[in-house]
């Protein structure tokens, strides 16, 4: 039992030691809300300005030096089917609602949102993701495995990988430009935009933009800002004329970001560790209990069983005992008094000898 | 026994051989084509769904049935069900050759698979369920390995190592319980990050539960299964009679009845606390309806009528639907109700060389199975140390 203890005491410090060495790491994921870096930078697209010439997916390709797209500047037959982003192409215009009558089409830039408290990030086990003060995420590829699970855990699809590479495969994705930004440049989409549809600038000036222009604008604008509490907020904002969810983006998503969904359930494993060693030896030795007592009821019932036995048998070799002097007695007594008998009746006859036989 | 073996040596070029090596290798070229040319060409794997069959079977099936080992174990060992103690080895021995060959499926599917050790030795990131996952199976792997080392020992006769590794079944045990009850609820809980991607009906805050109980029934079904076959097809190695397999079978239908009873409870617990009744009514609804009726409720229903009226047949005909409904609701988690929002062209389908290579690696383990247990002592106790368990 001694032992038992000791192991159990051993693994309650374990547990305790891995509580107290994760929890530092995961402050960042923790319970409090986590508002943003102060003064981060992001971009506002504004969809009911954008005009679908592209210039912003040729501009990215040039400055991650990335293929140029194969369809020309303002080139329209690309919006016959839905692109998606990919490890060549890491931002894409789409046509969502097709031109009619007076009302223009309705097109959308995708690319990684950036978000204040990315998903991505958190479900890494190699933590290769960083969110900068400066506002982008970064991805360390010298660290990827390439489990992929930033990939399909992302709930804007925003992160694509390179499946042609079979030797050093990594995560491609926007990276806001962060050299540029770093130079104190606006990102090439920005750049690019003739339309203003991109503005670059400082997150929280972006929020009040784009409240101002729905507050001027009511009509052009449904009443809603994405990004500004999506799932904890984004980098990148989005203003459009009409629902999101016609713009290929979830809508009624929760204001809380998504890496406390995971967090919440990761402290309990602590908790299974420290508790299961004591728990399990408890119902070990219940079991052992419940073992040691029914092998002590079996050792007693089979002692009672043989002092019964003992007792009956001694009962019984009395009895007989008992039985065997009765009989031996009668015996005696009939041969006394068949003796006895035999002697009176010679003695009758005629008192000639037999004294002898009626002694004995 | 042995002699027996020795003298009557099984045909290398038997039917069960030739296909066995047929389905290696071709998936062995499949893996080979995949390492060649890159996850692209070998794939449907897209930047959608970047996780397929080898994440959604190997991994995450593979886990799950291979669970039989912590269950017989802690049954016998912490919860003193000694009569079910000759189920033992070949559950473990089932669980250690999943885990290892969810290993070497991961292997097949990471991007960079010799950068597996990094979590570990080069940056660690603990907020993710995967480290945690990584971790344990990594760890639950050495456990099981260690575990079924007596068997090789006992081959082997090394005594003094068998006498060692014996002393700590307790510590093992336990060890075992607490890294299954973690990486399989964890495998779960890699989810619970999802909830736009994942259907609401599969999506739940308790899907780590629901992972853990289904792991658990998957875990004595599979028992139920393997020593059935085991059984039948390496008849001159076991010891075990027929009418005393019969009897652990009726034994483990009623754990089994059990166990699927809780995991619907707990199923119907998360439909009621999201209100998703309504969601019953859609195809998805039609598609979950099958699965938790045709496959939990139903072989419960077995379970039940098959161990009170003492039909091993019917527990086992139970137990194969009980393992294909967790594989359903693994593969549905994965593939089938996850990025259910997305237009049916962008949907994933597996690739015939990412087939190639499951079905190769579960043919790999039953060979694997079949090489061990017609050697070491696994359904039989060597006669040196009979009855020393």
């Amino acid at each position: 039992m001694s032992i038992s203890r000791r192991g159990f005491l051993g693994t309650a410090t374990l547990a305790a030691g891995v509580a107290a060495g994760t929890g530092r790491a995961r402050a960042g994921a923790g319970k409090d809300r986590f508002p943003g870096y102060a003064g981060s930078m992001g971009l506002l697209h504004d969809t009911t300005l954008c005009v679908g010439c592209r210039a912003c997916e040729i501009a990215c390709a040039r400055e991650n030096h990335k293929p140029r797209p194969t369809a020309r500047l303002g080139d329209r037959s690309v919006f016959g089917r839905l692109r998606r982003i990919s490890d060549k192409l890491y931002t894409v215009v789409n046509r969502y609602i097709k031109a009619r009558g007076k009302k223009p089409a309705v097109y959308r830039k995708h690319q990684c949102m950036h978000c204040q408290e990315p998903c991505c990030a958190s479900v890494c086990f190699v933590r290769a993701f960083t969110k900068t003060p400066e506002g982008p995420v970064l991805y360390d590829p010298s660290v990827c495995v390439g489990c992929r699970y930033c990939v399909n855990a992302c709930p804007y699809h925003a992160l694509a990988y390179e499946y042609d590479n079979p030797m050093s495969p990594t995560v491609q994705r926007c990276t806001m430009c962060y050299p540029r930004i770093k130079e104190g440049k606006s990102p090439a989409c920005a750049d690019a935009c003739p339309m203003g549809a991109i503005v670059f600038g400082k997150r929280a000036d972006l929020v009040k933009l784009a409240r101002r222009r729905m507050a001027k604008y009511p009509g052009r604008y449904v009443d809603h800002l994405f990004g500004e509490h999506e799932y904890g907020g984004t980098s990148w904002l989005t203003l459009a004329g009409v629902s999101f969810d016609k713009l290929g983006l979830p809508t009624g998503c929760s204001h809380r970001p998504l890496p406390e969904l995971t967090s919440g359930f990761l402290s309990i494993v602590p908790l299974v560790i420290t508790i299961y060693p004591g728990l399990l030896l408890g119902f070990y030795s219940f079991t052992r209990r419940k073992e040691r007592l029914a092998e002590r009821a079996r050792v007693e019932a089979a002692e009672a069983a043989r002092a019964a036995a003992e007792e009956a048998a001694a009962a019984r070799a009395a009895d007989q005992k008992k039985l065997s002097e009765a009989r031996q007695k009668k015996a005696v007594d009939l041969a006394v008094a068949k003796a006895l008998a035999t002697r009176d009746s010679e003695e009758g006859a005629g008192r000639s000898g037999g004294g002898e036989e009626g002694r004995s | 026994m042995s002699e027996q073996s020795h003298a009557a040596p099984r045909p290398l070029l038997s039917p069960f051989n030739v296909v066995a090596a047929l389905l290696l290798l071709l998936g062995g070229c499949a893996a080979a084509y995949r390492f060649a040319a890159g996850l692209g060409p070998s794939t449907n794997l897209d930047h959608l769904n970047p996780w397929g069959l080898w994440i959604g079977f190997d991994v995450m099936t593979g886990v799950a049935l291979a669970a039989g080992g912590f269950t017989i174990s802690s049954a016998v060992y912490l919860f003193g069900m000694r009569e079910y103690q000759p189920l033992v080895r070949p559950a473990i021995l089932t669980g250690f050759l999943g885990y290892f060959l969810v290993v070497v499926g991961l292997l097949v599917d990471l991007g960079q698979p010799w950068r597996l050790p990094y979590p570990f030795l080069v940056q660690s990131g603990p907020t993710s369920a995967l480290f945690e996952i990584a971790l344990c199976v990594a760890l639950y792997l050495t456990t099981l390995f260690v575990e079924i080392s007596p068997a090789a020992f006992e081959w082997l006769g090394l005594k003094r190592w068998r006498r060692l590794v014996h002393s700590m079944t307790m510590a093992l045990t336990i060890f075992g319980l607490i890294l299954s009850t973690m990486h399989q609820s964890t495998l779960g809980a890699m989810y619970l990050i999802t909830p736009s991607r994942l259907h609401p009906l599969w999506y739940s805050a308790h899907i780590p539960v629901h992972f853990f109980v289904s792991a658990v029934a998957a875990g004595i079904s599979m028992v139920v299964l393997e020593s059935a076959l085991s059984h039948r097809a390496l008849s001159d190695r076991v010891e075990v009679s027929g009418e005393r397999l019969d009897e652990m079978t009726v034994g483990l239908a009623k754990a089994g009845a059990v166990v699927l009873g809780v995991y619907l409870a707990i199923k119907v617990v998360a439909l009621s606390l999201d209100d998703e009744w309504a969601l019953l009514l859609t195809p998805y609804g039609h598609w979950y309806l099958f699965e938790l009726l045709g496959f939990v409720l139903l072989p419960m229903l077995g379970y039940i009528v098959g161990h009170r009226e003492r039909r091993p047949t019917l527990i086992r005909i139970s137990a194969g639907v009980t393992v294909a409904g967790v594989v359903l609701n693994r593969l549905n988690v994965s593939m089938f109700a996850y990025n259910w929002r997305l237009p049916a062209a962008d949907r994933y389908w597996p690739h015939p060389y990412e087939i190639a290579v499951s079905v190769a690696l579960v043919t790999f383990g039953v060979v694997m199975f079949r090489w061990i247990a017609s050697r070491m002592p696994i359904l039989s106790e060597h006669p040196d140390w009979r009855g020393e368990h």
